[in-house]
């Protein structure tokens, strides 16, 4: 099966302070491979390293030594994001402009002009829901609504790969199912899903495969069921837990 | 070019959205409007006064226009995380920069079009005649200035990432070049070693704003620069522009943007 995201002994150091020479280390070695039609979880605690990883994938952040590819495109190179949908965690989109004339600009960057970009701006819109607001400025919409324009403009281009980075963060429970449900659909077309998560009940539901990464460590990756039969746990949360070494102050 | 033109259009949409240009745009009308109703300095030439008055407000206005929609475009798409969304597609940062500056100048451009179309109405009012080539090329190298005005001020966005700050350097270093940059030579005559050759390199560095104001050319109905001066001056901002897009891209292009 043909390798969709790929990254290479990634490594990624940020530096704490003019004078401090000590960098911080957010990511160590990350070896990882998605291949096509998958839904990949990517997991972690807070701080472990999963933003920084997308950052670099997505090319916000330059890796200091290691190599990352999209398609078999250099991540650095403008052109390896040109069959990705990235939906970021906090959805902040240019206010003054209306669904509709956000998704047609985010068209125009992807070469989709005329009948073409009204019939995909119009599924889309479509498929999100947002019928009723779609000529209403964005500033307008609430914190629901305008996640879905986010997953609106994630599929512009029709892409092969999504990352999408805690789509479902601060969501209401329908809104939750709805973003399930579009990931489900997207699986069922076979497209290929990188996401990150807290909700591991979610990443059980939807994911192939997950990877745990703790402290800018790869600590495990594989199948759900394998993961949670090798911790010998109830549950992926038990497996994740003892994976990153979690001990309970208070025994259950 | 696609992409160009997409963050262009949204520059533009979001300065006719904002209240900015219609606050200066309205300002500018009510004073010219005020001014022009008494003659404060018993100008013979009513025409001239008016002239002279809206010019310098047309002046001041676009200028801080150009300064306010430059300065907050890339901190403001930092800011408001819109540039993850926006780089998360094959979009380069070079492409970020010069869709950002392309943006802000058609929209300055706007701005001086809609503010002379307003000088015209007006001096036509008070008598004065459609010198439509002299204010064609008024408006033209005004526009140029505007774009070495954007040009500095992006640069300036992506070194400082307070907007305040450098929309304060850059209108201080805009204003010093119109009032000094003309004298600097001359102020360098003056000095001894090694202010002088200091002062010198300065006045063969800075971009000279002055030579595009000819605003006393029009009030004064004297003849402007011909097509060749024009023309050299339009090589003279688009190598100043150039160079600014270049050196912002330089530094942008090294930044890490973390979500």
């Amino acid at each position: 099966m043909e390798t969709i995201l790929k990254t290479d002994k990634l490594r990624v150091e940020y530096s704490t302070g003019e004078f401090q020479k000590t960098p911080k280390v957010a990511l160590q070695g990350l070896t990882l491979e998605v291949r096509a039609g998958e839904v990949f979880g990517f997991l972690g605690p807070n701080g472990a390293g999963k933003t920084t990883t997308m950052n670099v994938l997505l090319g916000f952040v330059p890796p200091t030594s290691g190599s990352a590819s999209l398609f078999g495109i250099d991540v650095r190179q403008p052109i390896a994001r040109q069959r990705i949908g990235y939906l970021p965690e906090l959805t902040y989109y240019y206010k003054f402009l209306t669904a509709e004339e956000l998704l047609r600009f985010y068209a125009k960057i992807f070469g989709l002009k005329g009948s073409e970009a009204d019939k995909r701006i119009e599924q889309l819109i479509s498929l999100v829901e947002l019928g009723h607001a779609a000529k209403r400025p964005i500033k307008g919409y609430s914190k629901g609504m305008q996640q879905r324009v986010g997953l609106a403009q994630a599929l512009i281009n029709n892409p092969d790969l999504l990352i999408l980075d805690e789509p479902t963060s601060g969501l209401d429970p329908i809104g939750r199912m709805k973003v399930r449900e579009i990931i489900q659909r997207l699986k069922n077309e076979g497209k290929t899903v990188f996401f990150s998560s807290h909700e591991m009940g979610e990443v059980e539901t939807v994911c192939d495969r997950v990877a745990i990464i703790y402290q800018g460590e790869l600590k495990e990756e594989g199948r759900v069921a394998d993961l949670v039969a090798k911790h010998r746990a109830a549950n992926l949360e038990q497996a994740f837990l003892n994976i990153i070494g979690y001990k309970p102050a208070v025994a259950p | 070019m696609n992409t160009v033109f997409a963050i262009a259009g949204v520059v533009i949409k979001e300065l006719y959205r904002r209240k900015d240009f219609y606050v200066l745009f309205v300002l500018s009308a009510l004073i010219t409007i005020a001014a022009g109703s008494v003659n404060f300095f018993k100008d013979l030439v009513m025409v001239r006064y008016v002239k002279d008055i809206c010019l310098l407000l047309i002046w001041f206005s676009t200028l801080i226009i150009a300064v306010i929609t430059a300065a907050r475009q890339i901190p403001a798409e930092k800011e408001n995380r819109t540039i993850f969304p926006l780089l998360a597609k094959p979009v380069s940062r070079g492409q970020l920069i010069a869709g950002k500056f392309l943006g802000c100048w058609l929209a300055t451009g706007l701005a001086v079009l809609v503010f002379y179309v307003f000088f015209i109405l007006v001096t036509a009012t008070k008598g004065g005649d459609w010198q439509l080539v002299t204010y064609s090329k008024s408006i033209g190298l005004l526009w140029l200035m505007l774009g070495m005005v954007i040009a500095m001020t992006l640069l300036g966005s992506v070194v400082l990432s307070a907007v305040s700050s450098n929309t304060t350097i850059c209108l201080v270093v805009i204003i010093g070049v119109l009032f000094i940059g003309e004298h600097l030579n001359k102020i360098a005559l003056r000095q001894s070693e090694p202010v002088k050759s200091i002062t010198y390199t300065l006045y063969y560095v800075i971009p000279h704003f002055e030579i595009f104001d000819v605003r006393n050319l029009v009030v004064n109905n004297k003849p402007m620069p011909s097509l060749k001066a024009c023309g050299l001056a339009t090589l003279y901002a688009g190598a100043y522009v150039t160079a600014f897009l270049y050196c912002t891209w330089l530094i942008f292009r090294r930044q890490r943007l973390n979500t």
